[in-house]
């Protein structure tokens, strides 16, 4: 079942490495769109700082938002998911090695990013670990619930506003509890509580999201 | 049912006359339209059935229904519960990704059954003709050397029944040949070969399945 699971992981960074095009625009989006706010509303060290936390996250956001669309729309197209649907290994297995693949290409990247984007905001720096490990804990959730979003959208050609306004009540609490640990973290508070409400989310999404994915994989199919 | 070829009795089917597939009385509806409805059939070992009929009558669709993709609203199709692997399914799309390379495309749609084995594959692309593109990037490939590809995988799969969605599609004479004796192969050993096709089968003992005329009888 691991060997199964490494296997499709391992199929899914090959294709990014073969064309790495896709990957990168969430990224650059992330990078610009930090990039921006000091031009656009203050090059103050003092507000900025302030502003940091929360322009991050909704970065991280909208681009993982960006990238949510490549989980399963080439498989779908090509054919490759009725295949992955129709295997004999467990399908919530499929769904976590589609999603963990997605994680590792779109979400990880962000947390290598943040360190460097945030000095952009004149974030303190000790509040860096404590962004990273929001960002660790928090982009896993993301990407977890977004996959339902994509499943769902399988069967639809232009499903983009969609896609967003489905997934999109499901990140506000991540994003909360996400800009808030940071917020705390760059003022030296403790940020116990709301990493562990980040944790408890990213458990609660690890336990129902894959087999709310296959389901809606399933239905998608009902089209083709 | 309607049937134009002989009935054939499978005389080589090692297993004894146990169904493999059975399907009670199966309709579809797409798009508030009735396609086909009380389809009744055994599938036996060692039979190839030749699903017939024009286009959008259904056939791609009974072929879903019976692996699943497509819920069964009405009657039921049940597979034999003796088998480790009832079925392989092939589509319409092929399940290949292009920028993978055809040895890289059958050990992922390997790894589907839990298994991986180099030297499998490699017999396996032999078996179609395609050996000596193992490295070659499916995006490369031909519209018919991709079909052969995707058909290698039948053979990496202990599946009893195949499901066939048009695999003959721009595979060119030789080629077709080459598939018409792995399907006889597969039927001798066991096991039991469902598919759509346009083109004529050059081969004995198939049994028709013609959706158009069924739909006819069903009106009258």
């Amino acid at each position: 079942m691991l060997k199964y699971y490494l296997c499709l992981v391992w199929r899914d960074l090959l294709l990014v490495m073969r064309q790495p095009a896709a990957v990168f625009n969430p990224l650059v989006f992330f990078v610009l769109v930090v990039s921006l706010f000091p031009l656009g509303v203050t090059p103050q060290a003092s507000q900025l700082s302030q502003l940091a936390a929360g322009v991050i996250w909704v970065a991280a956001l909208l681009s993982t938002l960006l990238s949510l669309d490549l989980i399963f729309r080439s498989d779908y197209d090509d054919g490759s998911l009725e295949q992955l649907l129709l295997g004999s290994q467990p399908s919530w297995l499929l769904a976590l090695a589609k999603v963990t693949a997605h994680w590792l290409v779109s979400g990880l990247p962000l947390v290598i990013l943040a360190p460097i984007v945030s000095s952009m905001l004149f974030m303190p720096y000790h509040a860096l670990p404590g962004m990273l490990l929001a960002l660790l804990l928090g982009t896993p959730t993301l990407s977890l619930f977004g996959a339902v979003g994509a499943a769902l959208m399988t069967g639809v050609k232009d499903g983009g506003i969609l896609l967003s306004l489905l997934v999109l009540p499901w990140y506000i609490p991540v994003l909360i509890f996400g800009a808030s640990a940071v917020q705390a973290a760059s003022s030296g508070m403790p940020m116990n509580a709301q990493l562990a409400l980040l944790g408890a989310l990213l458990i609660f999404a690890l336990m129902v999201t894959p087999a709310a994915t296959v389901a809606a994989l399933r239905v998608g199919q009902m089209q083709g | 049912m309607n049937i134009d070829a002989p009935l054939n009795f499978a005389p080589y089917a090692k297993q004894s006359s146990a169904a493999l597939l059975q399907v009670n009385r199966l309709a579809c509806e797409r798009d508030d339209r009735m396609l086909y409805q009380n389809l009744s059939m055994l599938v036996h070992c060692g039979e190839i059935w030749h699903i017939k009929g024009a286009n959008g009558v259904g056939k791609t669709s009974l072929l879903r229904q019976l692996s699943g993709l497509l819920p069964l609203v009405h009657g039921q199709v049940e597979w034999n519960r003796q088998l480790e692997c009832p079925f392989i399914y092939l589509g319409h799309k092929l399940g290949l990704k292009d920028h993978l390379s055809a040895e890289e495309n059958l050990a992922w749609l390997e790894a589907l059954s839990g298994v991986s084995n180099r030297i499998k594959r490699l017999a396996a692309l032999d078996k179609v003709g395609m050996r000596g593109y193992e490295d070659s990037l499916v995006g490369h490939l031909s519209a018919g050397q991709k079909r052969r590809v995707a058909l290698a995988r039948l053979h990496l799969t202990q599946a009893s029944v195949w499901l066939l969605d048009e695999p003959l599609t721009a595979i060119d004479q030789s080629g077709i040949l080459v598939q018409q004796s792995n399907l006889r192969q597969h039927t001798q050993q066991g096991g039991a070969v469902l598919l759509t096709s346009h083109q004529d089968l050059d081969m004995a003992n198939v049994r028709i399945l013609n959706l158009s005329a069924l739909i006819k009888s069903d009106q009258c």
